[in-house]
């Protein structure tokens, strides 16, 4: 806590961050968490909700923006909600993060080709395919979805949907 | 549980045999087969709820069917939903135990919202019950359906919708846990009509399992030592102490730490009464029409403990002029207080009532005569200022005049404008409780039907709203109910035919233009208006008219007392702190 202070006194730098929450399965649940950020100003950049391993609770993620104390206040306001079990602040420590993205794009005869080139190159899939399109399936960092999503924007996207990010804290994290 | 064997047996199923101690009633209605409305007024019964604040509507008629004729269940017909969770927080406010509310669907629910909010706000707590339209026709548009769960959502501490008669039990009885503990706030219950209707088994079991509810009460040792050293150490330390300490029942152990170590203390609007303003540590009020010497004090103290406060705009002033030279310790149960508003120095997680004793026990007391002198010297030179004259009554000498004939004893109500802070200037506060008042959300209309509420619960204490002519407009109609239920609370309005503190606020900050904030031409005659529920009304214009009204108002025991106290139309409420300005750049008056 104290920690947390100090640091929120010096570092008014915003910096993006991804919070993990464990919360009881239910959509008030849900909605309360929401809520919370549109009632009290903060910002959401992505949400993600999903059942878990345990019956009952679900994983929350959420990436958001704000300073030290910004981000405190939100860790601290979710961690008082009756519905919530945890809240880690995933940033402070090494985890992996994943976000999937289904991109329609335009897909004619001759460019076909050239789109399945950089979609190789950015380890993606091709999961339909017409003969005016194909819908892409990227899988990664926000950074690399968004990377995939500037190289094929030239070939025109149709429509777009991605799930923002998931992650979990990660486990080994080597030796010193 | 030393409960009269009479109150125990409270009628449900019409014909429920007599018990002489609730675990035997319990035990007995273990693993029975009952209706939802049922399972609600037995859980209630087993919770020891002894009053419920409500209004009947179609979504609740069974669980009314219950109560009719229910000994044990005190029901109290408010007139408006907004009424009832006034009443049922100032009920909460005064005895400490949770309010409860139950209502209809629909207009019903949302008639609660404003006096949810207020109770969310003080951190009150309170268990609001809403009928539902039956759990089928729920999206459905339904003749009195509103989504109360999710218009309640942002001002709850929680809320239910209950899905099965089975859970009923469970969540009444986690509804109250979590009003209750922690911090505590209103905890909202829908229930669709079909779950009142149906059986289900009522299983007695009190045990309330919430893995994600549990809140800190010890605090953190290390951090307590570090606050007793700078404590020990300071030259100019201050005690700011907030509603945490009536909330808590902490009064006795701030009292102890402050006459251990003779710091000064300063209280919040919600703090008043939890330290005793007739020591000498007292500082009174600080904020935006505090003391001079609370104001000043906190300005230029070295060591500032924050006890169950949490910094509140109405408190602190503009942020950078707030307290600048002093390090803070800040003791909270709601971890998300502490650096929320200023940042703190040693933030300290608990109840007061569990940390205070454990600082008290490590602190010693510092060298602080220097500050003393300074402060007593603020004191002499910037005392608060009673006007007084012959012939009309001032709005600070009639609280002078209620403080002096209740011997500070009463439970006095505010509602929300410039008699409220005169009230807090000028009541002399010693007794925890004893001061309601809407501070978070400042809800005109909160001060009567609040009183109505802490009457309720405090038979034997003198109650007194003190109220301004506009906002007492506002709930007015709650003098049915103070009749019908012969409360006999007293209210004082201040009528000064304005919404006084907008008007001062035009006067000092919008040049005199005192835009729809006079009330004079139309207001009722207050004395004729309570005549006609059949309470009693008085007028005072000058103060020899003043104080045989007061003395014949004490003496009334069985109804309603309305005062109109003519106030000077024109006065103004000082010191002031203009908004957005430092604590110390207060206004003295003209």
């Amino acid at each position: 806590m104290e920690t947390h202070v100090k640091r929120a006194a010096t570092d008014r730098s915003t910096r993006k961050h991804t919070i993990s929450v464990l919360v009881n399965h239910s959509f008030n649940a849900l909605s309360r968490i929401v809520g919370l950020f549109s009632g009290r100003g903060f910002d959401i950049d992505s949400i993600s909700f999903g059942t878990g391993q345990e019956p009952g609770l679900a994983r929350v993620t959420i990436t958001t923006h704000g300073d030290e104390q910004i981000i405190e206040q939100i860790a601290k306001q979710l961690h008082k909600m009756v519905d919530v079990l945890k809240v880690h602040d995933l940033t402070y420590e090494a985890f992996v993060e994943r976000e999937l993205a289904l991109i329609k794009v335009n897909a004619t005869k001759s460019t076909r080709a050239e789109i399945m080139q950089l979609v190789n190159v950015f380890r993606a899939k091709i999961i339909d395919i017409s003969k005016e399109s194909v819908t892409v399936e990227v899988t990664g960092s926000e950074d690399k979805i968004t990377a995939a999503m500037g190289m094929l924007r030239q070939f025109g996207i149709i429509e777009i949907a991605r799930t923002g990010s998931v992650a979990l804290k990660r486990e080994w994290q080597g030796e010193a | 549980m030393n409960q009269d064997i009479a109150t125990i047996n409270g009628k449900v199923n019409g014909d429920a045999p007599e018990f002489d101690t609730l675990e035997e009633r319990r035990e007995e209605m273990r693993g029975k087969e009952m209706t939802g409305a049922e399972i609600f007024v037995e859980t209630l019964i087993d919770l020891q709820v002894d009053t419920v604040f409500g209004y009947p509507g179609g979504a609740v008629l069974n669980i009314y069917d219950m109560l009719f004729g229910n000994s044990k269940l005190n029901h109290i017909l408010i007139r408006h939903e907004q009424g009832g969770t006034h009443a049922a927080d100032g009920y909460a406010r005064a005895t400490g135990k949770p309010g409860v509310v139950l209502v209809t669907s629909g207009p019903g629910a949302t008639n609660t919202v404003t006096g949810i909010s207020t109770a969310n706000m003080d951190s009150i707590p309170l268990v609001v019950f809403t009928g539902q339209v039956p759990s089928g026709m729920i999206g459905n548009d339904a003749f009195q359906e509103a989504d109360i769960i999710g218009i309640t959502r942002p001002i709850t501490k929680h809320s239910y919708l209950v899905k099965d008669v089975n859970q009923l039990e469970r969540v009444i009885r986690e509804a109250f846990h979590i009003a209750a503990t922690g911090k505590p706030g209103p905890v909202l219950v829908d229930l669709p009509k079909d779950m009142v209707k149906t059986t289900g088994i009522y299983t007695g079991n009190r045990e309330v399992r919430l893995p994600g509810y549990k809140p800190v009460t010890r605090g953190h040792s290390s951090q307590i030592a570090r606050a007793a050293e700078l404590l020990s150490n300071a030259k100019r330390p201050l005690i700011y102490a907030g509603g945490g300490i009536q909330l808590g029942d902490a009064s006795e152990e701030l009292t102890e730490l402050v006459e251990k170590t003779n710091i000064p203390i300063t209280t919040t609007l919600m703090g008043l009464g939890g330290f005793p303003e007739s020591r000498p540590q007292a500082l009174k009020m600080l904020g935006m029409h505090g003391t001079w010497y609370a104001n000043m004090a906190i300005t230029e103290c070295d060591t500032l403990l924050a006890v169950g406060a949490r910094f509140d705009d109405r408190v602190t002033g503009k942020l950078e002029g707030f307290s600048p030279k002093s390090k803070k310790i800040h003791i909270d149960i709601d971890p998300s207080s502490i650096s929320k508003n200023v940042e703190v120095d040693v933030p300290i997680v608990g109840n007061v009532k569990q940390v205070l004793p454990e600082l008290t026990k490590r602190v010693r007391p510092p060298e602080i005569d220097e500050w003393w002198n300074t402060i007593n010297r603020w004191k002499e030179e910037h005392p608060l200022q009673t006007p007084y004259s012959d012939d009309y009554i001032t709005p600070q000498s009639l609280i002078e005049k209620i403080s002096d004939i209740t011997e500070g004893k009463a439970i006095m109500v505010a509602d929300v404008g410039q008699h409220q802070m005169w009230l807090a200037q000028h009541y002399d506060f010693n007794y925890p409780r004893s001061m309601l008042s809407s501070g978070g959300l400042g809800t005109m209309g909160y001060g009567f039907p609040a009183a109505l509420g802490a009457a309720v619960g405090n038979p034997d204490r003198t109650v007194f709203a003190v109220v301004g002519d506009g906002g007492f407009q506002m709930t007015a109609f709650e003098l049915a109910t103070a009749v019908q239920y012969e409360v006999p609370v007293k209210i004082a309005i201040m009528n000064n035919g304005y919404l006084g503190m907008v008007r001062q606020w035009q006067q000092l900050f919008f040049g005199k233009r005192y835009s729809h904030s006079r009330l004079k031409q139309a207001n009722p005659d207050f004395v004729k208006l309570a005549e006609s529920y059949g309470a009693t009304g008085f007028r005072a214009s000058t103060p020899k008219e003043l104080d045989p009204i007061l003395e014949k108002a004490m003496e009334i025991d069985n109804r309603p007392v309305v005062m109109d106290i003519l106030i000077p139309e024109e006065e103004n409420c000082f010191p002031m702190v203009p908004a957005g300005a430092a604590l110390n750049e207060m206004i003295e008056g003209e």
